[in-house]
């Protein structure tokens, strides 16, 4: 059983040329040695990494690790707690506190009824980049705008604030700014958030936040909580829309399948959520010594969640390399496990659902205008993996 | 197959009713896990198996000879 585990000494920092899609080779590798080994934590700190998908969906299950910040045993000093409204980063039940008040504003009937509203989004950013066109930059035109509206219109942004809003989000979100102009970013969109949610509390309307200021959440938290919904709701889905059409433009099979059969764009969305796995990794901390695949995982430990991995064990999903939008893929951690399972899921899938299948019927020919190799990828230690930009073109008279 | 919802554990991720939108609703109000019928008929039962599967909080169990569940 005391199998001496391999070792990962640091996270790898590039993709395999060829195959931006799939997990840096290093990742791939420690899988195949197992679901768990042996890491040091940039900092120093040892740790564990899991790539495997049922250990990684275990300790998802499992309240024996924590997500809270603080014990995050990542670097030689402690870091600071969560700030308030940060829910991701707590345990029970201040996460449930957070996360209860917000959970019958995103079912999915819920958002199925957005579908329309996602629609109409969708056919606007279409219209520009026609009009534009015959060339586009589909982060900009199409990936980043389209679930900036929608979750502006579900927190209330109000329409005139609408555009200043935006650009602040972008600046945070938007290729690698310094550490000045991040610090300057996100102080702005604090801001911001904090002047909104003072203003829902003055005057509440039909929005997520307005329906918080009901709950016994305190200002700051509230802000917190915003913020926390904005960061998921933007990058995540941007990303998605993007690197999902890149995706289906390196396999053309899939997108032709799609295209004739519109019935399948359910499955598509879930594989490419699989296939992608834009949020690559979590971290979580043994609240107590834990036996974990043969090992022991010692109190205070963090271990590393590659969920980029697990979503491509050939144990849980048979040719995982391969996109197959015919596939079953449901069960994939592209949205996590257990208590902290993305409350915004169903939103992700409403607009990846409308979004994509609209742009191939809008642009038949739609295609790459670079060689795909020159696609420039977010360097591997953003949180979020996706692409800078993503230049497409179409013919003129298909529009 | 007799079905059982928690719905104190339940994060109201919705994912049973996506898996299985015959079998699973979510409360309107605060999103947790409605279950419309306890005992599903065979045809959406791989459904409801499933819902149980990927549920992330474990809130659903159904109890069948093998496993036991309550
Ligand atoms: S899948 Fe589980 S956690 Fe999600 S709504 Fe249904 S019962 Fe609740």
């Amino acid at each position: 059983m005391a199998e001496s585990p391999h070792t990962v000494t640091t996270l790898p920092t590039t993709r395999q040329p060829g195959c931006p899609f799939d997990p840096p080779a290093e990742l791939l590798d420690a899988r195949r040695h197992g679901p768990i080994s042996r890491y040091t934590h940039p900092g120093g700190r040892p740790g564990w990494l899991i790539t495997g998908y049922d250990l990684v969906r275990s300790v998802l299950a499992d309240p024996r690790f924590s997500s809270r910040k603080e014990l995050m045993n990542v670097v030689d000093f402690e870091l600071p707690p969560a700030s308030p409204g940060e829910f991701l980063l707590t345990d029970e039940p201040q996460h449930s506190r957070y996360r209860k008040p917000l959970v019958g504003r995103f079912t999915v009937r819920r958002m199925r009824l957005l579908t329309e509203r996602v629609e109409q989004v969708t056919a606007a950013c279409l219209d520009a980049m026609e009009e534009a066109g015959p060339s586009a930059d589909l982060v900009a035109s199409f990936a980043r705008p389209i679930p900036a509206v929608i979750i502006c219109e579900l927190l209330g942004v109000p329409y005139e604030e609408r555009d200043s809003f935006q650009r602040q989000t972008e600046a945070l979100m938007s290729g690698e700014p310094t550490e000045e102009e991040l610090i300057a970013a996100y102080t702005a969109v604090q801001e911001y958030v904090a002047r909104l949610v003072a203003a829902k509390r003055a005057h509440p309307t039909d929005d997520v936040l307005s329906e918080l200021t009901d709950s016994d959440l305190t200002d700051e938290e509230l802000q917190g909580v915003g913020l926390t919904l904005l960061a998921a709701g933007l990058d995540t889905t941007a990303n998605m829309l993007s690197l999902g059409t890149f995706a289906l433009l390196r396999n053309p099979a899939q997108l032709a399948a799609l295209r004739a059969d519109p019935a399948l764009a359910d499955r598509a969305v879930e594989e490419l959520l699989r296939y992608l796995t834009v949020a690559k990794s979590f971290m979580r901390t043994a609240l107590e010594d834990v036996e974990l695949g043969g090992q022991t995982i010692e109190a205070g430990t963090t271990v590393v969640l590659s969920y980029h991995t697990a979503n491509r064990d050939p144990e849980r999903f048979a040719d995982p390399q391969v996109l197959d939008i015919g596939r079953q893929s449901v069960g994939h951690l592209a949205f996590g496990h257990g208590i902290h399972q993305c409350l915004g899921q169903q939103l992700a899938r409403v607009e990846l659902r409308v979004a994509l299948p609209a742009l191939f019927d809008r642009f038949p020919a739609l295609r790459l205008a670079v060689p795909p190799e020159e696609v420039e990828l977010r360097p591997e230690f953003a949180d979020i993996f996706g692409v800078k930009s993503l230049p497409v073109t179409w013919d003129e008279e298909e529009s | 197959m007799r079905l059982r919802v928690d719905r104190e554990r339940c994060i109201g991720a919705g994912m049973c009713a996506l898996t299985a939108p015959e079998v699973f609703d979510q409360d309107a109000d605060d999103g947790r896990v409605l279950l419309l019928d306890a005992e599903p008929s065979a045809v959406h039962r791989a459904a409801a198996r499933m819902a149980v599967g990927v549920c992330p909080s474990g809130a659903i169990t159904f109890n069948e000879p093998q496993s036991g569940g309550p």
